[in-house]
C-alpha cells in the first residue's frame, strides 16, 4: 500500500474530500494539522494549496513537508483571506473544535466559492448508546475524554444541517461513513462521520 | 566550538562604477567589506545572502583568530549542523553602505576631499542596499540566491532582493519585520534622530573634525531603541523594580537596575557604534515602502515577486509586532506566491529574531532543509 492508500484507509473523509475537488484547484485548509490533507491533494488533484493550522507542531510538519501553512487561530476568522480567493475552502474534523463555529461557516464562503467540512456524528448510534448508560462517547472520531478534550461543539448531522439552513447555506452534496464504508440507511443514527459541500444559498 | 565555522577573516570588495541612490545622490566609488561561510557548490545554487540590521554588520558567526571572543552576531543561527548549515550553504554576509563596520560609510574617508564623509554621506534607502548587494553577488559569481534571509531591517532588505531582482532569489526569510513602518515606529526612530541631532557634539554630522562625538545622543537613542526591542514581561522578570542599592536615595542618580541596565547599554553602544551611521539607519527604515510607487497598494507591489516566502514573527515583540508581518503575507497570499508563516511564542521581544529559541530554529531549519532539498536536486 502506497502512503497515500494509507492515508485515504486512516482518514477516509480525505478521500470523499478529494473525490469532490477537480483538478488544479485552489485550496484552504484550516485546521490543516501536519498538512497530509494538502499533500494528498496536491498530489492527486495537483491543487495550489495553504493551510492554516495553530498548533506550533502542525507548523513545523507542514514546512517540512512542503505545505504552505499559515498559523493562525481559526476563532479569530479569516482575515488574512481576500473574499472569493479559493475555490474550496475545507475545515476537515475541526467544526467541532471551533468556537465561534456560525461565524466561521460564514468565513468560509466569505473566502471560498464552496465549503467542504467533515465533522464525527454525535448523534452516531453507537455514541447514543454511551450516553444512554450514562457516559460520555470515546471513540475513534471522538478519542478524548470529556475533561481534556478540544471539542466544545459537537452536534449531529440534524444540527448541522439546521445550522446550514439558519444561515442560508446551501447544502450541495453529503457523505456520509462509518470507517471507509458509505452509509446511505439511516445517516444520522448509523454513520460515525460525515462530508458536507455546501455553497451561499441563493 | 564544533557547531562553530571557526575562525573567519573578513573580505573586501571594491566597486569603481557609481552607484546611484534613490535620492539622486551619486557614490562614484565604494568598498564592502563581507564573510562568506561554506562552499559555493559547483552550480553556485546554494548561496545564502544575510541581510543585517540597524547595528548588525558582516560578521555574522565564527571568530577572528586574532579576537577569538569576537563572535559573530547570528553564530547560533548559522554555522555546521545550525539553521543556516555552513556544511549545506554558501553564507555571505555584508556590512551595509553607510554602515560603521568597514563598508563605505560616513566614518570612510571621502578620497576627494580627504575627510571622513560625514554629514555629506548620501541619505541611503533599502533598494539601494539591495543594489550594492547584488553588485556583490555578482562579483561573488552568484547569478541567484538559494535565499535571502534578514530580521527586522535585513527582511525589508530580504523582500526587496524579490521585488528588485525577482529572478535573483528564489526565498525569502523575513523574520520579525514589516512591509513597512507604522507612524509609531518611524516616531520612534524621529526620537532617537533627535537625540543625536541636538547633541551639542553632533556638528552637523562633521563632529570628526572636531576630535568629539555625540555620545550623549547616541546612547540615549540606543537606550530609547533598547526598550522597544524588550517586552514589558521580559524587562519585569529580568529586573522588576529591582534598586541597586537597599533604598531610595530620593534623587536623580541609578536607582533601578533597569536604569543601571540601559545606561550600560547605551554606553557601550556609543563606544563603537557611529552616529552618522545610526541617522541613516534609521532613516532607511522609515522610507522603505514597497508600495510607495503603487498608489500604496502591497498587492501591486508583489506583484513581480517570484521567491518562495518564509515569514516569521513573535507574540510580544511591539517594534515590529506579529500583525506587521501579516501585512507582508496578506499581499503574498493576493499574489499566490508560495507562503508559509509561523508566530513564535516567545518573551523576549524583537530580540527574539536573535535568541536561540528551539521551535523558531526549528521552523527555520524545517524550511531551509527544503531549500537545500532544491539545491541539490
Amino acid at each position: 500500500m502506497n502512503t497515500h492508500a494509507m492515508l485515504a484507509s486512516t482518514r477516509p473523509d480525505f478521500a470523499a474530500i478529494a473525490a469532490w475537488i477537480p483538478q488544479n484547484a485552489s485550496v484552504l485548509d484550516l485546521g490543516c494539522g501536519d498538512g497530509s490533507l494538502l499533500q494528498y491533494l496536491k498530489t492527486e488533484r495537483n491543487v495550489r494549496g495553504y493551510g492554516v493550522e495553530i498548533s506550533d507542531a502542525g507548523i513545523v510538519t507542514c514546512i517540512q513537508n512542503g505545505v504552505n501553512v499559515i498559523q493562525n487561530d481559526l476563532d479569530s476568522g479569516l482575515k488574512d483571506f481576500e473574499s472569493n480567493s479559493f475555490d474550496y475552502v475545507i475545515l476537515s474534523q475541526t467544526l467541532q473544535a471551533t468556537r465561534h463555529t456560525e461565524p466561521l461557516i460564514q468565513e468560509i464562503l466569505r473566502v471560498g466559492r464552496e465549503g467542504i467540512v467533515s465533522f464525527p456524528n454525535f448523534g452516531y448510534w453507537k455514541n447514543r448508546v454511551d450516553v444512554l448508560f450514562g457516559n460520555m462517547p470515546i471513540s475513534k472520531e471522538l478519542p478524548y475524554q470529556w475533561y481534556d478534550t478540544p471539542n466544545v461543539h459537537l452536534c449531529t448531522f440534524h444540527d448541522f444541517e439546521e445550522l446550514c439552513s439558519k444561515l442560508n447555506v446551501q447544502i450541495l452534496e453529503r457523505r456520509v461513513m462509518t470507517g471507509t464504508d458509505e452509509v446511505h440507511l439511516l445517516p444520522n443514527l448509523l454513520g460515525s462521520m460525515a462530508v458536507y459541500k455546501f455553497q451561499r444559498g441563493v | 566550538m564544533v557547531d562553530s565555522v571557526g575562525v573567519v577573516s573578513a573580505q573586501r570588495a571594491q566597486f569603481d562604477t557609481a552607484l546611484q541612490f534613490k535620492s539622486g545622490a551619486v557614490l562614484p566609488r565604494y568598498e564592502l567589506v563581507y564573510e562568506t561561510y561554506g562552499t559555493l557548490n559547483a552550480d553556485k545554487s546554494n548561496a545564502i545572502l544575510i541581510c543585517h540590521a540597524l547595528s548588525g554588520h558582516h560578521h555574522v558567526a565564527g571568530f577572528y583568530a586574532d579576537a577569538p571572543k569576537n563572535i559573530g552576531w547570528w553564530d547560533n543561527m548559522v554555522g555546521p549542523g545550525k539553521p543556516i548549515d555552513t556544511d549545506k550553504f554558501y553564507v555571505v554576509g555584508l556590512n551595509n553602505l553607510g554602515g560603521c563596520h568597514g563598508s563605505t560609510g560616513p566614518i570612510s574617508i571621502n578620497p576627494e576631499t580627504g575627510k571622513p564623509f560625514g554629514s555629506s554621506f548620501p541619505v541611503i534607502t533599502v533598494e539601494d542596499w539591495v543594489e550594492s548587494q547584488a553588485r556583490l553577488a555578482d562579483r561573488l559569481g552568484i547569478q541567484q540566491f538559494a535565499a535571502v534571509i534578514g530580521g527586522s531591517l535585513g527582511g525589508m532588505q530580504a523582500l526587496q532582493w524579490s521585488l528588485a531582482y525577482p529572478e535573483r532569489v528564489r526565498h525569502v526569510l523575513a523574520i520579525a519585520s514589516a512591509p513597512r513602518l507604522t507612524a509609531q515606529n518611524i516616531a520612534f526612530n524621529d526620537v532617537a534622530r533627535n537625540a543625536i541631532l541636538t547633541d551639542p557634539d553632533f556638528h552637523g554630522g562633521d563632529y570628526y573634525a572636531h576630535g568629539v562625538v555625540p555620545t550623549r545622543g547616541l546612547r540615549l537613542a540606543r537606550m530609547l531603541g533598547h526598550i522597544t526591542y524588550l517586552s514589558d514581561d521580559a524587562m519585569a522578570d529580568k529586573f522588576g523594580r529591582e534598586l541597586r542599592a537597599e533604598k531610595f536615595n530620593y534623587g536623580f542618580e541609578i536607582e533601578f537596575e533597569i536604569e543601571s541596565y540601559l545606561r550600560y547599554q547605551g554606553d557601550k553602544f556609543a563606544a563603537y557604534f557611529d552616529a552618522n551611521t545610526y541617522l541613516l539607519m534609521t532613516k532607511a527604515l522609515d522610507y522603505f515602502d514597497p508600495a510607495h510607487d503603487c498608489a500604496g497598494d502591497l498587492n501591486k507591489a508583489f506583484a513581480r515577486a517570484r521567491a518562495d516566502y518564509l515569514v516569521v514573527s513573535f507574540t510580544t515583540d511591539w517594534r515590529f509586532s506579529p500583525e506587521r508581518s501579516r501585512e507582508i503575507v496578506r499581499p503574498l497570499l493576493h499574489n499566490r506566491r508560495n507562503v508559509s508563516y509561523a508566530e513564535i511564542t516567545s518573551t523576549h521581544g524583537h530580540d527574539s529574531f536573535l535568541m536561540p529559541h528551539p521551535h523558531y530554529f526549528e521552523v527555520m531549519q524545517a524550511y531551509l532543509n527544503n531549500v537545500h532539498r532544491e539545491c541539490a536536486a
